[in-house]
């Protein structure tokens, strides 16, 4: 496919590098702008329908096209979403997933990526003899399915007490957590001119001193790639939510699954997608307002150490 | 890469060590540990509870004689071929597009990527609804004056894996178009000049030349992409909930029920030994191309 479609674009060696004149409608570039809009099209109708949907009452939605705009708004469905939709015996909406959500993020982010940096510091500046065995360990070990590792975990944790607890979640997302943020911390380090950290400690500064009033201000922005990579993996997580908390504290995904694919009841489509939205909500407000800093954080993902 | 001379006693450079506690912690205990833990027990006769009744290979010859495990495996084949083809054809479609100097790149980029922020959950929601027979799009399209117009694959045994991996693809390819992105623009300018020279077809300097040096990306994706395929699960629990019947049924949702709903620990464990076997047939031969060949030369 892609090559049929690249030869229609390229007709002639008209590809050149550097700043180039722009014919805006010779005949390649409308084949090219013709399939990037209908790709477009694949890629927003989805968001497109799930917004309509959220703001059209039943009747409408039974009687007309998934795809017409609606023809009388309706906040209802967001407000049934939020607040009063049931799942199981509690009755209070997506709001208890929301805060639930909150309170497994955050500090998930926080211990995670602490816990990272100072390894991935540890890893580029200190390096004690070992280090890399584990460091291999680590990152071949984020390709081990979570299936195979779970049930002993699940096992740990009741040992410990924190089983169906939210700080044994926020654990489990700190685990797991670790190989990527440490590989994206050690990278961002070890790019350090080693001067830097020479002079340092002729200073005589040590190893938290360092980290703490040179390292930490200089790596503000990986930082807060870091924070984008792991606020939106964690808000999206929905297997260690189902497996390590209670249905009290079940995670946003879990409660929106629960809510969409309960079998009771007569299915409130408008409510399901302005549920759907509402759990969407915090992941694409972080990715639109941090634009090429959430692609960093994914090509943080495909290099490697 | 800095060093910070060469550590001897078990007592230097302590701070490092003990900041390094926690990955330790990680790799032995969790990685190996429990890793280890579940292959063991995969060879017991577990059920309610670990036991440590120890029954050989029994688990493994019940598991390939389950015939939701091969369903399973099928589904995950199918999938996982179709999914990878596709995401990179697709995938690559969209950088090679995006990296033709075109206006509003951006928003283009922006508008590819978004799924990829959404959760599986949402985009098996999404696309559950869009795909809904009665109200979705095959209903839309019918009400245009297209009455015999057929669309409902997730209603139907046949179909129902092309619905999830609909939804899949739209999910996922924009992380492979950011990959590629990143591969196309990492190549240099000159080897397009050299081409324009001689006269050769742009589609042809991206057949011959441009794939063959982007090797490493498409690789490093492949990679990417596989070990995501092998876990898929949160996609086909909100789309499809494996069914109809036992048709969109996955590995991963296979482990997980046989350990927390129908109480069959060992079939679970040697399930998730399995997911790991297929894991490590993909991986070994990577990270051997990867690093093998850079530690002698």
């Amino acid at each position: 496919m892609a090559d049929v479609t690249n030869t229609m674009q390229r007709p002639s060696p008209a590809h050149a590098s550097g700043p180039k004149p722009r014919r805006v409608f010779s005949r390649n570039n409308i084949v090219i702008y013709g399939i990037l809009v209908v790709l477009a099209v694949y890629y927003l109708l989805p968001f497109y329908v799930m917004l309509m949907t959220s703001l059209k009452g039943l009747p409408e939605i039974r009687m007309g096209s998934i795809f017409a705009p609606p023809m009388e708004i309706t906040f209802e469905p967001w407000l049934k979403a939020w607040s009063t939709v049931c799942t199981g015996l509690n009755c209070d909406g997506l709001s208890r997933g929301f805060l639930n959500s909150i309170k497994i993020t955050v500090p998930s982010v926080f211990f995670s990526i602490a816990v990272a940096s100072v390894n991935g510091y540890a890893l580029s500046m200190w390096r004690f003899k070992g280090a890399n065995v584990f460091f291999t360990i680590l990152i071949i070990g984020a390709f081990i399915p979570y299936q195979v590792m779970i049930y002993p975990i699940v096992i740990l944790l009741r040992e410990i007490g924190l089983y169906g607890d939210l700080g044994g979640l926020v654990l489990v997302h700190t685990i797991f957590g670790m190989p990527i943020l440490t590989l994206l911390f050690r990278n961002y380090f070890s790019s350090v001119p080693e001067e830097l950290f020479k002079a340092a400690r002729v200073d005589g500064a040590r190893f938290w001193t360092i980290y703490f009033k040179i390292m930490l201000p200089m790596a503000v922005p990986i930082f807060v790639v870091a924070v984008i990579l792991q606020t939106t993996a964690i808000w999206n997580d929905f297997l260690f939510g189902v497996i390590f908390t209670r249905p009290d504290n079940y995670p946003m995904t879990v409660q929106l699954n629960n809510i969409v694919n309960s079998v009771t009841g007569v299915k409130e489509y408008n409510v399901n997608m302005a549920a759907t939205l509402l759990s969407g909500v915090v992941p694409l407000t972080i990715y639109f307002l941090s634009g090429k800093l959430f692609v960093r954080g994914i090509a943080a993902g495909a290099v490697k150490g | 890469m800095s060093q910070s001379g060469k550590p001897t006693g078990l007592f230097k450079n302590l701070s490092a060590k003990i900041a390094a506690i926690p990955m330790v912690l990680t790799a032995l205990v969790v990685f190996v540990g429990c890793s280890v833990w579940t292959i063991v027990y995969s060879f017991t006769n577990s059920r309610l509870l670990p036991s440590s009744k120890w029954v050989g290979l029994d688990q493994y010859e019940r598991l390939w004689g389950t015939r939701r495990w091969l369903i399973s495996i099928e589904n995950l084949a199918i999938y996982g071929i179709l999914m990878l083809i596709l995401a990179l054809v697709l995938g690559f479609l969209l950088a090679a597009l995006i990296d033709q100097k075109i206006r509003f790149e951006d928003g283009f980029r922006t508008i590819f990527l978004y799924p990829y922020a959404l959760s599986f959950i949402v985009t098996g929601l999404v696309w559950q609804w869009l795909l809904n027979p009665e109200f979705g799009i095959q209903n839309a399209v019918r009400s245009l004056g297209f009455e015999s117009f057929t669309f409902d694959p997730l209603y139907n045994t046949n179909t129902v894996l092309y619905g999830v991996l609909i939804a899949g693809l739209w999910h996922t390819s924009g992380l492979v178009m950011c990959l590629m992105l990143a591969g196309l623009r990492g190549i240099d300018e000159d080897v397009w000049k050299a081409t324009k020279i001689d006269g050769i077809p742009a589609w042809k300097t991206y057949l011959l030349v441009v794939i063959p040096m982007m090797r490493p990306v498409f690789i490093t994706t492949l990679v990417l992409i596989t070990s995501a395929i092998i876990k898929l699960y949160d996609l086909v629990i909100a789309q499809t909930g494996g069914g109809p019947g036992l048709a969109s049924e996955v590995p991963a949702k296979f482990v997980f029920d046989m350990m927390f709903v129908s109480q069959n620990l060992a079939q679970g464990f040697a399930a998730s030994s399995m997911m790991l076997v297929a894991v490590i047939v993909v991986i070994i031969p990577w990270a051997y191309l990867e690093f093998g060949g850079k530690k002698h030369g």
